[in-house]
């Protein structure tokens, strides 16, 4: 080989802070924006920044943030799922499917002790992002259609169990950990920190989650260094799933009811706040960090145009385009580190 | 070359460099019309970035560049292009998909009044462009179903014909066959007839001393030497490359070649009877413990298949595969890393990951020995760190994105995967395609190592050299078959030519 002379002493340390800068973009703007808004809306109204209101947005963004770690290994994988509402949906209600209702509730419905109903809850969602991860990977559907007919199939379900009725009851435990509150702090936002931390943890530090950022990363060289690439797939299939599920039950309980179609803004809220907080569309960077702070972005600007006193019909406009922005973003931010890899 | 004629393109003091890596330093680089001007190197020398400079790819570095006596500066490939510059990157860059004659007008095929293509014309220009440069094809085929040789000639001829005044050559003849390596440097030489400017890299040195007037030699991002093709030899040549005397390291292999007797260790692969459609035709075969079985053949002649087919990646429509003399059908690239067959596929980008760093390139494939729920980072970087070491991956930091490294060093990256816990059967596509002469030779010495450890390696190679320095035992491939085995028999670059 070639003399030592020329080996460059360099390493990474040596690169500047612009070429950071640029590699790190997508962990920066959103942080920034987050920033920024925070900001905007503490100075336009004295309500926004106060404890309470802090209180406020983190109950508002918990359904969706327990549903969006699972989603988040989907995303890092170059997938996506978007029976995530349908099945959280479904799951909601069949815990109330099998939880005894008030006799004005007119469901045929299957009283069970609420252990069992709950885990007949979790076992349907499970073997829903199943049916996802077999239709991906078996079959070769793309996640898109096969989520598609999913959120569908879900759908479905729901609709057949309910029947257009509304349920009220649910486990104690579920009751607990979606209405209920300790010390202060509600049971609900308490879950999806957790929930979260744990994604965190296994995406960081297991054997699992390196698989799932180089599956994302290049799916290619991840078959070519041996991994079992569908079986990876697979799994955060039935992972968004079970996230799904939980958030579902969660969301029920916190809401109070158990109907058709309650959780049709979570799909848009969860991929938002996935993408919105810098994990890449076509996999393999990112993590639950940036989901987090996406989360905060969607969550400050949802309760902030509140405070504002804004048309309540222009929120929505105003929301697309910050999502627009924030896509607009995360494209960039990919070409911006390709070059700086270069 | 006539003196005092001005450069169509002038470089002066280029430095350009990485992350803090230098891959140029204060190179002055000079290209007269109507000269073939060779570029060599070894891997990481910067030619090719240097290149890159030229072409409008790299937009930021240091110092003067000049367009026919005027400083210039790229914003980008679309500038560079508008200045007449256009070239043929190392991978192929076409669209499978579209037919050979959208393919040679990809970007501006001919249109009528109402902006209709007009396909008849199309594909008779298309035609007569492809027969000046001796490519006798269907224009309207599906350019995905030509051999992959053929297909890279006809991305050059689309390069050549665009009217381009600076034309570069990245590895062009690293898939052709020798009688498409002629077309291509008889069309050269006519284009330089008519004043085109060309730059043609290649590790071939016999073929850029044939073809240039002149030839510029880089090593470690610095030019070390310029002279004229006539002036100088393929040892001078390497010698400059490599700073010390190459003539001992690159083997011509014209003359005969003894091959050793078979061994008769364990059988570790048995095949049987492979049938792929269109691509594999009835090929048996053995790989034993400790021996390099070579598979030759031109490009197309089924060894990718064969090779994906082993590891996992393909399933074969018939025949039968056994590894340590258990039968195994492989349902996935999973099954067969865990049966102890590795697979170091042609292509780097096939097999690495750029944007991560190197220390979880080389980690990856043995993460479950080394861990099992949770990841264990020390034991990755020491483990990698070792590899680097040993394979002298240069510079020498596990932690740095794998993509700052030059395409050698991903090659043995690429190598290092497999290297920690070895496997039982080690299968390598062009394991030496487009790496220079030191780099070879570490290949061949780690194929060698391996060899000795008992492993049993299979080397598939369109270059006879490749195969001729690595293997015990040679088969050649031809459209699907096995046509000839060769084996305790003198073997030379003619006589697999030949047989293949």
């Amino acid at each position: 080989m070639v003399s030592s002379e020329t080996a460059p002493a360099a390493g990474q340390r040596a690169k500047g802070l612009a070429p950071f800068l640029r590699s790190q973009m997508r962990n920066i703007a959103p942080f920034l924006t987050l920033i920024f808004l925070s900001a905007f809306f503490a100075f336009a109204s004295p309500s926004f920044a106060t404890i309470d209101n802090l209180g406020n947005i983190l109950t508002q963004v918990s359904v969706t943030g327990i549903i969006a770690v699972g989603l988040t290994f989907v995303i890092l994988c170059a997938e996506i799922d978007l029976s995530i509402a349908s099945i959280a949906n479904v799951t909601g209600i069949a815990v109330a499917y099998f939880t005894l209702q008030e006799s004005y509730v007119n469901i045929p419905n299957i009283p069970l002790p609420g252990v069992a109903a709950i885990l007949l809850a979790l076992l349907l969602c499970a073997a829903l992002g199943l049916v996802n991860a077999l239709g991906l990977t078996v079959i070769g559907i793309p996640s898109f259609i096969m989520t598609l007919a999913m959120m569908q199939i879900a759908a479905g379900i729901s609709a057949l169990l309910v029947r257009g009725q509304i349920a009220y009851k649910v486990p104690g435990l579920i009751s607990t950990l979606g209405s209920g509150s300790i010390g202060g702090i509600p049971w609900i936002v308490i879950v999806a920190a957790i929930m979260l931390l744990g994604g965190h943890l296994v995406l960081t530090y297991t054997r699992f989650g390196r698989y799932v950022y180089m599956v994302g990363g290049n799916r290619e060289a991840a078959e070519y260094s041996g991994l079992n690439v569908k079986l990876i797939l697979g799994a955060v299939m039935v992972i968004s799933a079970v996230c799904s599920g939980i958030g579902g039950m969660l969301g029920v309980a916190h809401f109070g009811s158990a109907q058709q179609n309650e959780f049709d803004t979570y799909l848009l809220d969860s991929i938002a706040a996935v993408v919105v907080g810098g994990t890449s569309l076509f996999g393999g960077r990112g993590g639950i960090g940036n989901t987090i702070v996406g989360l905060f972005v969607l969550g400050v600007l949802n309760n902030g145009l509140d405070h504002v006193n804004i048309d309540s019909f222009l929120k929505i406009l105003i929301r697309g385009v910050i999502l627009l922005a924030a896509l607009i973003i995360n494209v960039y931010a990919q070409r911006l580190r390709e070059k700086a890899a270069e | 070359m006539p003196e005092g004629q001005q450069p169509v393109l002038e470089l002066q003091g280029i430095t350009k460099s990485f992350g803090g890596v230098e891959a140029l330093r204060g190179v002055d680089f000079a290209l007269l019309p109507g000269e073939i001007h060779g570029l060599v190197g070894e891997n990481g020398a910067g030619k090719s970035t240097l290149m890159k400079i030229i072409a409008g790819v790299h937009t930021e570095f240091s110092g003067r560049f000049l367009i026919d006596g005027h400083e210039t500066h790229f914003r980008s490939a679309r500038d560079a292009h508008a200045a007449g510059i256009a070239m043929v990157h190392q991978e192929l860059s076409v669209a499978p998909d579209l037919t050979v004659a959208e393919n040679v007008f990809l970007g501006n095929q001919p249109t009528n009044r109402l902006g209709l293509v007009q396909w008849r014309r199309m594909a008779r220009e298309a035609g007569e462009q492809l027969s000046r440069f001796g490519i006798d094809v269907d224009p309207m085929s599906r350019l995905g179903d030509l051999p992959i040789g053929l297909q890279q000639l006809i991305e050059i001829a689309r390069v050549l014909f665009s009217g381009a005044r600076i034309v570069i050559l990245d590895e062009p003849t690293s898939a052709l066959s020798p009688p498409e390596v002629e077309r291509l440097f008889a069309t050269l030489r006519r284009l330089r007839e008519q004043g085109t400017a060309i730059v043609f890299i290649s590790h071939f040195i016999e073929d850029i001393l044939r073809v240039s007037d002149t030839v510029t030699v880089f090593r470690n991002g610095r030019k070390v030497a310029e002279t004229a093709s006539a002036a100088t030899s393929k040892g001078a040549l390497i010698e400059a490359m490599i700073g010390r005397g190459g003539e001992a390291l690159e083997h011509s292999y014209s003359d005969d070649l003894m091959l050793p007797r078979p061994s008769d260790s364990s059988v570790v692969l048995k095949v049987d009877q492979l049938s792929l459609a269109r691509s594999l035709n009835d090929v048996s075969f053995e790989a034993r413990a400790g021996e390099v079985l070579g598979i030759y053949g031109f490009m197309g002649c089924g060894q990718q298949e064969l090779s994906r087919i082993l590891f996992g990646k393909l399933k074969p429509d018939a025949g039968r595969l056994a590894v340590d003399g258990k039968p195994k059908t492989f349902a996935s690239t999973a099954a067969a890393r865990r049966a102890g067959v590795a697979l170091v596929p042609e292509s780097r980008r096939a097999m690495l990951f750029h944007q991560e760093p190197v220390y979880k390139n080389i980690s990856i494939s043995i993460l479950d020995r080394i861990s099992s729920l949770l990841l264990k980072p020390t034991q990755e970087r020491d483990i990698a760190q070792r590899q680097v070491e040993q394979l002298q991956i240069r510079p020498p930091v596990v932690g740095l994105d794998l993509g700052m490294l030059s395409g050698g060093n991903q090659q043995k990256v690429a190598l290092a995967k497999w290297l920690t816990y070895p496997p039982k059967l080690l299968v390598l596509c062009e394991p030496t395609r487009g790496m220079d002469v030191g780099a070879k030779n570490d290949v061949i010495n780690i194929v060698r190592d391996l060899r000795a450890k008992g492993l049993a390696i299979i080397v598939l190679s369109t270059e006879p050299e490749t195969v001729l320095s690595l293997a015990d035992r040679i088969l050649v491939l031809k459209r699907g078959a096995v046509v000839r085995e060769f084996k305790n028999e003198p073997v030379s670059k003619d006589r697999l030519l030949e047989a293949a």
